[in-house]
């Protein structure tokens, strides 16, 4: 048994207090009303040290004289909640990211596979895959422009470039790393390539394909934003660029903010699901109730 | 041959299995020269050695996961090119799917055969009730300790219905208490079928506790074969004192 094992299975002992909280630290999914409140609290204190910078005018070093405070920004917020572009942008937004990750989620995962089972396969499709990885998606910008009819394809296939090197990239790798052991076990069943990539290279894969989902949906959130400001006409990118070519910095912030949030949805999602997928890992903790029994 | 007369009469449903000049060996190195050996139909056939003596290499050979570098592996006298549902392997540890409850990983087998799902359910739990763990179906492989995850894949291995287990070191990794009961309840479950059973263990007690016939792998030179079989006289049978057996095979070791 391990020392957190045996930890968990003492903590009942040591108090009501520890043992309401060692409960959801084990099932690792529902955090506790103490876990919520510094969460929250960690957010309030940044909002709070930005509204005293900004109303002190402090400068000390960098100006914060100029820069809106939390209040100004928060009534512009109010101000767009109320209009239906903000809302369009958002959607705008989320379309895109979502229609790029996509295809760069199957194309990454297939791919990866692909070139990790067979070494005809990786032979023939790396070289190009690594010469083109090492470009920053956001520099192919000239080229969807030259290539794709409207700038929606062009933005979109710049997200897709974006997430998917770090989801082939984590697959090829999780694939490599896989133990023969589990494929062994399948064969001897007598089952063949179909049921050893559905059984057994899918499934134990899944944990680093997931951190390599996690990885891509930031790098995606990157160049969705930054290839709007170039080149959009919609999304929040380029309504926070819009906004600071007038010089209208609250909205400039409430662009930011926007990203920020939905940024921290997208991501959620993504470890939501990858725990949900991956409950059969060991975890720290939660390994105590199945081996003490 | 010692192979009980009833099983004899219904060989055709254990699997012949024939090495014929086979060596084996990872990279340039060869392990293992020229073996030759018959293994009867629903025989235990218990194969010790010291470790590195390539035990496991022949037990992978069998399965058809590892390609001789010459001679032929023949399963009712049909060259072995690959593996086969109808020789199921029990691995040491860890072999079960962690990501399937003790259900699924049960019913894997019969699931890549095509067995329907009502019917696959129903052979998975009567295997999981034969092997002891009734009430754990819903149980993923982390929520079990080593000697029950072992019986899950003996379940999982004969749920199947294969002509041959191959088992290497089963019990290997398990506490002293937990083998002896690991290895009353193997000879329980195999009086009811009629597999051929090849066992690879370095345990010369376990091999005779289990074995119609013990072969003993050894090196010889630069490589590795048989060193002799040697038949268990009234095999599977408890309080006869083997002694005379036992120091034999330690001697060949």
């Amino acid at each position: 048994m391990s020392t957190p094992a045996l930890d968990a299975a003492l903590a009942p002992a040591a108090g009501p207090a520890d043992a309401a909280e060692a409960e959801p630290a084990r099932s690792g999914r529902a955090a506790g009303p103490r876990r919520w409140a510094v969460r929250l609290g960690s957010l309030a204190v940044v909002a709070g040290l930005w509204q005293w910078l900004t109303a002190a005018d402090a400068r000390v070093g960098l100006r914060f004289d100029r820069l809106p405070s939390p209040a100004e920004v928060a009534a512009e917020l109010g101000r767009q909640l109320g209009t239906s572009i903000y809302y369009l942008d958002l959607a705008q937004s989320m379309m895109r990211i979502l229609t790029g990750f996509a295809l760069a989620a199957v194309a990454g995962i297939a791919l990866g596979v692909l070139v990790a089972r067979s070494r005809w396969a990786g032979d023939l499709l790396l070289p190009p895959i690594e010469v083109v990885r090492p470009i920053p998606a956001i520099a192919l910008v000239p080229i969807a422009i030259l290539v794709f009819p409207s700038d929606e394809q062009g933005i979109v296939f710049i997200t897709f470039a974006a997430a998917f090197f770090p989801i082939m990239v984590s697959t090829r790798h999780a694939v490599r790393a896989l133990p023969t052991l589990w494929e062994d076990a399948v064969r001897t069943m007598g089952g063949g390539r179909a049921h050893v990539l559905w059984n057994v290279v899918l499934p134990g894969t899944l944990p680093g394909v997931f951190g390599g989902l996690s990885v891509g949906m930031g790098v995606a959130w990157i160049c969705v934003i930054s290839a709007e400001m170039i080149s959009g006409e919609f999304g929040v990118g380029y309504r926070t660029w819009h906004a600071y070519t007038v010089v209208d910095y609250p909205a400039v912030l409430v662009g930011m903010a926007s990203i920020g949030l939905l940024g921290w949805i997208t991501s959620a999602a993504i470890e939501l699901v990858g725990r949900r997928l991956t409950r059969w890992l060991p975890r720290v903790g939660e390994d105590a109730e199945g081996s003490s029994r | 041959m010692s192979t009980p007369a009833m099983e004899t009469a219904r060989a055709d449903a254990g699997l012949a299995i024939r090495l014929d000049g086979v060596s084996l060996g990872y990279g340039r190195q060869a392990v293992l020269r020229d073996l030759r050996l018959d293994i009867t139909p629903g025989e235990v056939l218990v194969l010790v050695g010291p470790s590195g003596s390539g035990k496991s290499t022949v037990l992978r050979a069998i399965a058809g996961l590892l390609t001789p570098r010459a001679g032929r592996v023949l399963a009712e006298g049909v060259p072995v090119t690959g593996p086969s549902s109808s020789r199921a392997m029990v691995f040491q540890d860890d072999a079960l799917l962690p990501w399937r409850t003790v259900r699924r990983n049960v019913e894997l087998p019969l699931r890549i055969r095509g067995v329907p799902r009502r019917e696959r359910r129903a052979a998975a739990e009567s295997w999981i009730a034969r092997v002891g763990l009734a009430g754990c179906e819903d149980r993923l492989p982390r929520e079990l300790s080593g000697g029950m995850r072992q019986r899950v894949q003996l379940a999982r291995s004969l749920a199947g219905a294969p002509r041959a287990v191959l088992m290497d070191e089963p019990f290997g990794a398990l506490d002293a208490q937990t083998r002896g009961e690991m290895q009353r309840l193997l000879l329980d479950v195999l009086r009811g079928t009629l597999a051929t059973v090849v066992f690879v263990t370095h345990d010369v007690d376990e091999a005779l506790l289990l074995a119609d016939r013990v072969v003993v792998l050894g090196r010889r030179g630069g490589h590795g074969g048989i060193a002799c079989v040697l038949p268990v006289p009234e095999p599977r049978t408890p309080d006869i004192d083997r002694a005379g057996l036992r120091a034999r095979i330690i001697e060949e070791l």
